[in-house]
């Protein structure tokens, strides 16, 4: 029996036809909608490469069905860079080195940009370190990607405290 | 995976229509449930998506001074509520220790407490399971086991149940509302899990088709200034207990008017030591009544293979974490919740 979803991914919308209801969302987006910036890791919510917004909030695009996701507002890595201006997080992980071989780089950015805006971990490393411990990094780049965090939340508090003045 | 069949239904009687098939699931966030369905550790024929049901997403504060919460809340949801982890600080830190932020966003409140045994035997369709299929066997039994029950346990199975959010739940008294083809019952949490037994595919108290609709915490504002989870994982984040404990103490004039103690990692359901907080109440809290409260909570424990060490841990978590409830439920959350290992008091945390 076919699907039929509709949601939207990084602003657009798309009706996607299903054949088959084991699709995840992750694999939706890699092989239907032409979105492989979203890596596949484990496959097993353990690893955090596959890191997504929907509606706004970080979840594990492996665990989640496409269907379940019908009528959803997904963000993927592919929807940050305005042309060649780069997300402040992306600027943020190159300025910092916070990648090396760079697979877990899509999810941990994503997890990053999730975590920012649930506005809990201020800029206390240690909140940030928990807060990211979703996202395995093997390479271990962990101090950059902590750094990167760190400086974003920085320039997100002085741009507030400028607006506030 | 096992294809299935797809329903979303938008009502409770909707969904428990659906579920009169063999083979039927319930989905909500699926964080568990597809997992294992990729494993083929379990194998529904038909999946009912409960997330777009009405009327399961609600906190609501009951005229008793209690708090009902719909099976569909998100677990960071919760967490993250300030009203709620002033009342029970405790659940909010066991909440905020378990899984990863991405899982916490997604998983719910009333898959946390269905959730599987992750039990290395049970995950693995090759390995006997008698939980997973009755009457296979036990290869935990002899297995790797550094991590299995030291309590409640049978030859059959030696599983512990995995969720951090149920145990400083059942210490508290809390309920699960549930809904089914007969209509509406409530039990207590703490008879939801079933021990093995001679039956360990039996998980839950759960007839088929029934639905949790919601949990019901009682008022217990009266512990909530002495409320603590403490769990030991073989890293600092982002893994299951070890073993843990919840401890919640109601102290007046020096001395324990009320004490809650349940613990985690040790059995195939939290586990509540009635006999050690009976110990505990009327006691002035110190080391050595805990240290007596502790060991009668693990009076009856047997290693079930390479664990031995988990019953003394238990001990020292328990002592530990009534220690930590002694001394206060801190204003801010730790960063590392729930950690023993936590080194900085944090203060930036609203929750």
């Amino acid at each position: 029996m076919p699907f039929s979803i509709s949601l939207t991914v990084n602003g657009v919308a798309r009706n996607v036809d299903l054949d088959d209801p084991r699709v995840t969302l992750l694999d939706l987006l890699r092989e239907r909608l032409d979105l492989p910036g979203t890596k596949k890791g484990c496959d097993r919510g353990q690893c955090g490469a596959c890191t997504v917004l929907v509606d706004g909030r970080r979840i594990n695009s492996c665990l989640a069905l496409a269907l379940s996701c019908d009528g959803a507002d997904v963000l993927t890595i592919e929807g940050l860079a305005q042309g060649n201006d780069l997300h402040p997080v992306q600027a943020a992980f190159i300025a910092h080195d916070g990648f090396q071989c760079g697979f877990c780089t899509p999810g941990q950015i994503m997890s990053a940009i999730g975590l920012i805006n649930e506005g809990l971990a201020g800029n206390d490393p240690e909140r940030i370190r928990e807060s990211m411990s979703g996202n395995l990094c093997r390479c271990a780049a962990y101090v950059g990607i902590v750094e990167a965090v760190l400086e974003v939340q920085k320039s997100l508090a002085q741009a507030s405290r400028r607006d506030a003045a | 995976m096992k294809t299935f069949d797809y329903v979303r239904p938008v009502t409770i009687s909707e969904a428990i229509a659906a579920s009169d098939v063999p083979g039927a699931a319930y989905l909500a966030s699926g964080t568990n449930l597809l997992d294992l369905m990729k494993v083929g550790a379990v194998r529904p024929g038909r999946l009912i998506d409960i997330t777009r049901v009405a009327g399961l997403d609600g906190v609501e504060w009951l005229a008793d001074g209690g708090l009902r919460i719909g099976a569909l809340v998100r677990n960071a949801d919760l967490a993250h509520d300030p009203t709620f982890c002033r009342a029970y600080p405790a659940v909010a830190e066991a909440l905020l220790s378990g899984a990863s932020a991405q899982l916490r966003n997604a998983a719910t409140v009333g898959g946390n407490l269905l959730q599987h045994t992750r039990c290395a035997y049970f995950c693995d369709p090759s390995s006997a399971c008698n939980r997973r299929e009755p009457g296979s066997g036990c290869d935990a039994l002899g297995g790797e086991n550094r991590l299995h029950a030291v309590l409640g346990w049978s030859r059959s199975c030696i599983a512990v149940h995995p969720s951090d959010f149920c145990v400083p739940l059942v210490a508290l008294d809390a309920v699960v509302e549930i809904e089914g083809r007969g209509g509406r019952r409530e039990i207590p949490l703490e008879a939801l899990h079933n021990l093995p037994g001679e039956a360990p595919e039996s998980e839950t108290a759960l007839e088929p088709g029934e639905l949790i609709v919601a949990l019901r915490l009682p008022d217990r504002s009266a512990l909530s200034r002495h409320s603590r989870y403490l769990k030991l994982r073989e890293r600092t984040s982002y893994a299951f207990a070890v073993v843990s404990a919840a401890a919640a103490l109601e102290i007046e004039n020096g001395t324990i008017t009320r004490a809650r103690l349940a613990l985690g990692g040790v059995a195939a359901k939290p586990w509540r030591p009635r006999a050690a907080e009976d110990i505990l109440a009327g006691a002035a809290p110190g080391e050595t009544i805990f240290r007596r409260a502790a060991e009668a909570a693990l009076a009856n424990a047997r290693p079930s293979g390479d664990n031995a060490y988990k019953i003394e841990l238990a001990r020292r978590i328990a002592v530990r974490a009534l220690n930590l409830a002694a001394a206060g439920t801190p204003q801010h959350l730790p960063a590392l919740p729930a950690s023993p290992f936590s080194s900085v008091p944090g203060a930036r945390h609203a929750a």
